[in-house]
């Protein structure tokens, strides 16, 4: 009886196909990078992006299905969601280009979650309901699961700022030096200059 | 063949079967990808990957490539590397944070070739914090109920959420810093502009005049 479930249970994890991927990469100027995974028809899957640091923060995405028909476009943005269940098992791709883009890298936040989170092993094979005790923690493993999920997304958006606030940093840095360098070579060029003119006109006069 | 050993080599194929079929992406053969992962410290990030070279007869990708092999390196926020080593063509590498922040975790295959061979296809997986933990296997070491297991993966869950929390703090902390760094910046470079335009100003004046009166035209 034991290997009967333990039969199931190998079946379940090897049909089921539940995955999820948290992914940050770098994406280069004038770089496409795909994705691709073999999902089975049926299975819900959510994809979400959003573009952390690089230039204007912005990405063009592409999802094609297996017979290269276009699910979701999107130009130039710097964060989405995209939920769809496939009508055909095939190999799906997900493509992010920053050709568009000739010098800034972008950093990239990709999850993708292909069908439900896979279950506690023993949890849902039951044929009785629930007791109160199994389905209040059940709730409270979901609650979990959603703060870890904001907690991600806040990490992003606190990621992004910190680094625009680094980067400001150092430009006004650059700026300040650059600024007084500046103020200095015009102050100096000024005053040679116009000592330039004196003199010449003094040399012609010498001349007559 | 005892229950104990049905169920492990069960598990173990349960296992295999789950991730060797998940995300994947091409890279040359001597291209290298890298993944940042940005986590809090004392937290375990456990990667799945299996590589497969490019086939040109079938046109398609071999299934098992057996002298191919994966070298992973992964350094922590301080550029220092915490792991380097080669791994063969399939596998799993484990590591643990000591410091909190960006860790950087990249993969190339250990191809000799100068320049960029054929494609490789690596099928990658990668789980951090309490998603790494492979609750079967606990399960089964100490023996736990499903409603004990239930409470121990809320347990682990928790765990993590306070650990980014104390790590975001970490973070909000620094960011803090650089704003004020900044203000402080523009500031002194303002004061310091404005002394500087008037100073210039002053030895301009000064200076002219004083070559005027040698040129006797003032």
């Amino acid at each position: 009886m034991e290997k009967v479930w333990l039969l199931v249970a190998v079946a379940a994890s090897v049909v089921a196909r539940a995955a999820a991927v948290e992914l940050t990469f770098e994406l280069p100027d004038n770089a496409k990078e795909c994705f691709y995974e073999e999902i089975e028809k049926g299975t819900e899957c959510t994809l979400e992006y959003q573009v952390v640091t690089g230039g204007h923060y912005d990405v063009d995405v592409l999802v094609e299905g297996p017979a290269r028909q276009i699910l979701y476009r999107e130009i130039k943005q710097q964060y989405g969601q995209f939920q769809f269940t496939p009508d055909h098992t095939g190999t799906y791709q997900v493509c992010f280009s920053n050709e568009f883009s000739t010098f800034s890298h972008k950093l990239i936040y990709v999850d993708f979650q292909v069908g439900d989170e896979p279950q506690l092993p023993g949890v849902g094979e039951h044929f009785t309901a629930m007791t109160q005790m199994e389905s209040s923690s059940q709730k409270v493993h979901e609650n979990l699961n959603s703060i870890i999920d904001y907690q991600t997304h806040h990490r992003l958006q606190e990621a992004q700022s910190r680094k625009r606030a680094e980067d400001l940093n150092e430009r006004v840095l650059f700026w300040a030096v650059g600024e007084t360098l500046g103020i200095l070579v015009i102050a100096v060029g000024q005053v040679m200059i116009l000592k330039n003119f004196f003199a010449d006109k003094k040399s012609n006069q010498a001349a007559y | 063949m005892t229950s104990k050993t049905f169920l492990s080599i069960c598990l173990i194929l349960g296992v295999f079967c789950a991730f060797s079929e998940g995300l994947y992406f091409h890279i040359g053969e001597t291209e290298r990808k890298c993944f940042i992962e940005e986590i809090p410290d004392e937290t375990m990030v456990t990667g799945n990957y299996k590589l497969q070279l490019f086939d040109p007869r079938t046109g398609g990708f071999m299934p098992s490539s057996p002298g191919l092999g994966m070298h992973v390196e992964i350094r922590d926020p301080d550029d220092k590397i915490i792991l380097s080593r080669v791994y063969s063509s399939e596998g799993r590498f484990t590591f643990t944070s000591h410091t909190p922040g960006e860790h950087v975790i990249c993969l190339y295959s250990n191809s000799t070739k100068w320049f960029s061979g054929s494609q490789l296809r690596v099928h990658f997986d990668i789980q951090v914090g309490e998603h790494a933990i492979d609750y079967a296997n606990v399960a089964q070491k100490e023996k736990l109920t499903e409603l004990q297991l239930r409470v121990r993966q809320l347990l682990d869950q928790v765990d993590q959420i306070a650990k980014e929390q104390n790590y975001q703090r970490y973070r909000e902390e620094r960011f803090r810093q650089t704003s004020d760094s900044t203000n402080q910046r523009v500031l002194w470079w303002s004061i310091s502009q404005i002394g500087i335009l008037v100073g210039m100003g002053f030895w301009q004046m000064r200076h002219l005049k004083s070559f005027f009166e040698a040129k006797k035209l003032v």
